[in-house]
């Protein structure tokens, strides 16, 4: 493996990612109406929220139901609390938020990596790149590692983000840090990564097809639909994301991303890539 | 085959129905400036891409510095340099930028990157807007740049698809004198695409001359004179009030041919040498003052315009430029 072609390679990218507005805007409103204004906003209403106000009241028995039909392993966590607006808050950012938060690694490493793959032929700066002394391989791994990496870390970061606006405006109230446990640490650790391969490998392959970053990019937007689904699924309480869920949905993301990533290995050579400049 | 820097035996490559090279076998020497000519079309880009192992042959064998471009292409692509049609520079990024990450590409030594970069750079007369984004350059500085990374590993074979598009001529000039200078005082080897006559005429040692995907002629710009036997022009210049009737000697002598008068010159074609010291004879004989008669050199673009001429008349070639 000739390392230094390839970390040169990833350096160039994410230094040209980083000077395109049309890439740094998602990635920076994203993360920041995701994981700070909303739980920022929805943490200071139920701070300041009484429990016994005729919000709560209503809101509590039009989603009577639902509130209902918890599964037990939620139930089980809601016992710790006395009253309705800690468990509403708890359930919130339990049950509604990280689907929500799973959005964020995969529309990074998505948005990237149409700047580095599609980006890359339209701007013309591949035809060089292919000269260089690497193998085919070398290349796609050195095209693939930044962006994942960056999707990553900004996943990452997100939560990081997230944990910090929600201790704020709702430890006093909660009395503890409700989104930091088993669950959480398994998304980050395991579900995460899979998460912003799978945006990149379907950038991978949408850029092979597209021939401009504006095309990739809303082409590639296509696969933060099933994310959604997910989201929704949770939304008429059908899923919780206990450990369990959370290893299941992993592992389903696990094999959808190395499938992509391993289809765009296979049809990464450069003789195709050129012809088709 | 290592004592040729390039060799190509029978390489046939197709792009469905097109033939982009057809059946070529030629080698190039170390240390030769090699003029690859052809129309657009002909197979110039494509050939240099197959040299690199950048795309496969269909049929054919290939060396480059004794490798093989398809199974041994990251070593050969260390120790070739690529100038492409397009530049294929990162225009978000300056030009040290753009040549260090080529520097770490191509392996020069780590504690050498910074001084190459700033010597190429310099030699390419770039140092002052180094730290611009390539975005901003001009398209003449744009090719300089590109020309500097593809300098900057000192790599064995230089392929320069088109060098001087887009350059005035002052750069170009430039170009050339760095062409010589690798080849004449470093001892690489250049494979020269170009349609600029020209230039292929003032650099290379020998040329080949691509029609649509094969080679019709190759050898010196000089042998290729002989080959395509065209007539020398010439050129004889008399007093002003004289041309008239020096027109009218040269029209008496049907060996004479392509006769123009100019403003300054009377110009005509011969093929043959004794038809010159008859018609000196003649124009004194008529009173006529001879200031000069000269003969002009062939230029390859005259071997160049008759052996497509040749091309079309075999019906090879549909003619002209698709
Ligand atoms: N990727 C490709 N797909 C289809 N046809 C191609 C491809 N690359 C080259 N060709 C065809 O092969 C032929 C040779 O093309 P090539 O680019 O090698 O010519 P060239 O001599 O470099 O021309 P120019 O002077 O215009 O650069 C042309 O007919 C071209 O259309
Ligand atoms: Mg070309």
């Amino acid at each position: 493996m000739n390392k230094r072609a390839m970390w040169a390679i990833i350096r160039k990218d994410l230094k040209v990612v980083l000077q395109s507005k049309a890439v740094l805007i998602p990635l920076i409103m994203v993360p920041l109406i995701l994981l700070v204004i909303l739980p920022g906003v929805g943490g200071l209403l139920l701070a300041n929220a009484d429990a016994d106000s005729q919000i709560i009241t209503e809101f509590r028995s039009e989603t009577g139901a639902f509130f209902d039909n918890l599964p037990d392993s939620l139930n089980q966590k809601l016992e710790q609390y006395d009253n309705e607006v800690q468990r509403i808050t708890y359930v919130m950012f339990n049950m509604f938020f990280p689907a929500l938060y799973l959005l964020l690694p995969v529309m990074a490493a998505n948005v990237i990596a149409a700047d580095s793959f599609a980006g890359e032929k339209e701007r013309k700066t591949l035809e060089a790149l292919l000269y260089a002394p690497t193998t085919d391989r070398e290349l796609y791994l050195a095209k693939i590692i930044g962006p994942w990496v960056a999707g990553i870390a900004i996943g990452w970061l997100g939560y990081l983000a997230f944990v910090l606006v929600l201790t704020a405006t709702t430890l006093s109230f909660m009395g503890n840090i409700f989104i930091v446990d088993v669950t959480w640490l398994l998304l980050i650790l395991w579900v995460v990564p899979a998460a912003a391969g799978l945006g990149l490998g379907a950038m991978v392959l949408v850029s092979s097809r597209v021939s401009t970053f504006q095309e990739a990019y809303q082409l590639g937007g296509m696969v933060v639909l099933p994310i959604i689904l997910l989201l929704f699924g949770q939304l008429g309480g059908v899923v919780y994301f206990s450990p369990m869920v959370v290893l299941i949905v992993g592992a389903v993301l696990w094999v959808l991303t190395l499938g992509l990533i391993g289809y765009g290995a296979g049809n990464f050579k450069r003789g195709e890539l050129i012809a088709r400049l | 085959m290592a004592s040729h820097a390039i060799h190509i035996e029978g390489v046939t490559r197709r792009f469905g129905d097109t033939l982009a090279v057809d059946d070529l076998s030629l080698s190039v020497d170390v240390g030769e400036v090699f003029g690859f000519l052809g129309h657009n079309g002909a197979g110039k880009t494509t050939t240099v891409r197959l040299l690199n192992g950048v795309l496969a042959a269909d049929s054919g064998q290939l060396h480059v510095l004794g490798l093989d471009p398809q199974t041994q292409g990251p070593q050969l692509r260390a120790r070739t340099g690529v100038l492409t049609e397009t530049p294929s520079l990162d225009e978000r990024l300056t030009a040290i930028d753009n040549l260090t990450i080529y520097a770490d590409l191509y392996g020069v030594a780590v504690q050498q990157v910074k001084q190459r970069v700033s010597t190429m750079l310099e030699t390419f007369g770039l140092s002052e807007r180094a730290q611009e984004k390539v975005g901003g350059y001009s398209k003449g500085m744009k090719q300089r740049l590109a020309l500097a990374r593809s300098f900057l590993h000192q790599p064995d074979v230089i392929f320069l698809d088109e060098p001087t598009s887009g350059l005035d001529p002052v750069a170009a000039q430039e170009v050339h004198e760095m062409i010589r200078h690798v080849s004449q005082d470093e001892g690489r080897t250049v494979f020269l695409c170009t349609h600029n006559l020209v230039e292929a005429q003032r650099l290379c040692h020998r040329v080949a001359v691509m029609e649509q995907g094969h080679l019709v002629a190759m050898g010196t710009p000089k042998e290729l004179t002989h080959e395509v036997g065209t007539a020398v022009t010439y050129r004889l210049e008399v007093a002003q009030e004289q041309q008239a009737a020096a027109l009218a000697v040269i029209s008496r002598m049907p060996v004479l041919q392509d006769v123009e008068a100019g403003d300054e010159a009377l110009t005509f074609a011969s093929s043959e040498r004794d038809s010159v010291p008859d018609l000196l004879n003649q124009l004194i004989a008529a009173g006529i003052r001879v200031y000069a008669l000269t003969p002009q050199a062939t230029s390859l673009e005259d071997i160049y315009l008759a052996l497509h001429a040749r091309e079309v008349n075999k019906g090879k070639v549909l003619g002209g430029v698709r």
